[in-house]
């Protein structure tokens, strides 16, 4: 079945030398005549700081064991210039830059008709609302959004491929998801940390979380992706890193490896 | 000027109950129109195609992973209605959650609760809010929990066999009926009861909470059996866990009481109760 959902190994490589196809799956889910969806892979990660938020991605993009680009972006600044949002998503990239393009379009509209940009928090509903509406039809992504809210503190939303979303205070999303999103756990959220010296079993007491600085942050980003992209094949080759704060949007871009 | 204002003002009165264009809105709204509103794949079967890209359980390499996995409960007692869940998302095996709110406040009276597809129970609970906040408008007194529980299963209905994963409980007091709890799911049933537990840990909820119920209980008791039961069901699925969160529905709306980590909250019970004992904390 894995087969049929992920390219096999390129054509010129050895196979394996099963007499016949593997016959795993039941014959009566047979129905994959119709697949619309590449994967191609990569990763996303988005931080909220106490008055900025880092939406970060890598920049390789993949079709089952090859790369197509170096560089293909997955943030995105969006709503024109006076906007202060940006959106990363990554699965299928041509259902990403859709999306990107129709959320894009939206922004700017409601700029036009109320002369004000929308907040982080209109624009994360009506996000959610874009997605569950190809409810039965799927964009196959995982979107990150990130912004300042009405008090200018950072915020991350992050999304399931057909629109539930939650605000947090990081999310890594996509290929190295599962790579990232712990270190990320133990770093920003100080999950299983404990304060030294408050002795053992009961006594012991959360690490209390608060807000990082800029220089931090991205540090973390950094060693977030330099170590996925040692783990990882889908990731590598650069880094880019929007940085959100109330006094505009710094784009930043670092080499990965390459390998 | 006064022609003007004439020709945008109406008699304050005039259309007591609905007007004609709330009828039209009616016909085509609580129904939404499905292949108008939802973008449907080009093939004949859209929903055995749904299912699999993203039925999880009949296909483990689905390519779209849907967050799952949940429990949830609420209950009927002399003091109100207790509503407890747990906060953990699953995409497959992967965690993709462990914060999230699976108690929706569709009004300041009413609570809904979510199991099975996230984004299901978020977009329809907010669509169930909206419909419950225009019934207010047009009928200047609150929806009972009875409508606006059928609303959710008429609409969910309508989608029947199209894909949609969603377990609902709808808890709310109202005057004219008390205190209400209904519980809906995407098959479209609808039922009333003094008690529901829903998702994949339901049963261990259960467990714990048939044991101890009784309708007379006091509201500390009550607040506690519902931390207790999500407690168990968090300990033995796999599929829940994180943060317990709990909400006490009364006649004058519904309070919050915290959305608490659950490991600290073992870990008491063990020591103060000396439940659990089959956890030790040696090794061996």
């Amino acid at each position: 079945m894995a087969s049929v959902f992920h390219p096999g190994p390129p054509s010129g490589t050895p196979k394996y030398s099963f007499a016949q196809q593997p016959n795993t799956a039941s014959e009566g889910a047979r129905q994959h005549s119709f697949y619309p969806y590449t994967d191609n892979g990569g990763s996303t990660l988005g931080i909220a700081g106490a008055d900025f938020t880092i939406i970060a991605g890598d920049t390789r993009s993949t079709s089952g064991y090859s790369i197509n680009t170096r560089y293909c972006p997955k943030v995105f600044r969006i709503g024109g210039p006076e906007s202060r949002i940006a959106l990363s998503v990554v699965g299928f990239a041509a259902d990403g830059d859709a999306l990107k393009e129709r959320l894009d379009t939206i922004l700017k509209m409601y700029k036009y008709q109320h002369g004000k940009t929308m907040s982080v928090a209109a624009c994360a509903q009506r996000l959610s609302h874009i997605l569950y509406g190809k409810r039965f039809f799927p964009y196959y992504v995982h979107a990150i959004l990130g912004g300042l809210d009405e008090e200018g503190k950072g915020a991350v939303y992050s999304y399931d491929p057909v629109g539930s979303y939650e605000r947090e205070q990081c999310r890594a999303g996509g290929a190295a998801a599962s790579l990232i999103m712990p270190f990320l756990d133990n770093q920003v959220n100080y999950k299983n940390q404990c304060i030294p010296g408050r002795g053992t079993g009961h006594e012991l007491r959360q690490r209390v979380q608060e807000p990082l600085p800029r220089k931090d942050v991205e540090q973390l980003v950094e060693d977030a992706f330099s170590s996925a992209v040692e783990r990882h094949i889908e990731v590598g080759d650069g880094l880019q890193m929007i940085i959100i704060t109330s006094k505009g949007i710094e784009e930043i871009y670092k080499p990965l490896k390459k390998d | 000027m006064d022609t003007l204002v004439a020709q945008y003002s109406r008699p304050a009165f005039e259309n007591e109950g609905y007007a004609q264009d709330d009828d039209q809105q009616l016909i085509t709204q609580i129904t939404p129109p499905l292949s108008l509103k939802f973008a449907l794949p080009p093939v004949a079967q859209s929903s055995s195609w749904l299912r699999a890209m993203t039925d999880d359980y009949s296909n483990p390499n689905c390519p779209i992973k849907i967050a799952h996995g949940t429990t949830t409960l609420a209950f009927r007692f002399q003091g109100g209605i207790i509503v407890a869940t747990d906060s953990r998302a699953t995409a497959g095996n992967w965690i993709a959650s462990q914060t999230v709110k699976k108690v929706i406040e569709i009004n300041s009276c009413l609570l809904g609760t979510m199991a099975g597809g996230a984004a299901d129970c978020q977009y329809w609970l907010a669509y169930l809010g909206m419909q419950c906040r225009l019934h207010e408008l047009r009928h200047k007194r609150r929806i009972s929990v009875a409508a606006a529980s059928k609303i959710l299963a008429n609409l969910v209905y309508s989608y029947k066999g199209m894909g949609l994963s969603m377990g609902t409980m709808c808890a709310g007091v109202t005057p004219q009926e008390g205190p209400a709890l209904y519980y809906i799911d995407s098959d479209g049933t609808r039922l009333s009861g003094n008690l529901f537990c829903v998702g994949s840990g339901q049963t261990f909820a259960y467990g714990v909470l048939d044991a101890e119920y009784k309708y007379d209980l006091t509201e500390e008791e009550a607040l506690e059996l519902g931390r207790r039961s999500i407690l168990a069901a968090t300990h033995r699925d796999a599929f829940s866990g994180g943060f317990i969160n709990l909400y006490h529905v009364k006649e004058d709306g519904w309070v919050k009481h915290g959305f608490n980590d659950t490991n600290p909250i073992f870990w008491k019970t063990k020591l103060e109760k000396g439940e659990f004992s089959n956890v030790t904390s040696k090794l061996v």
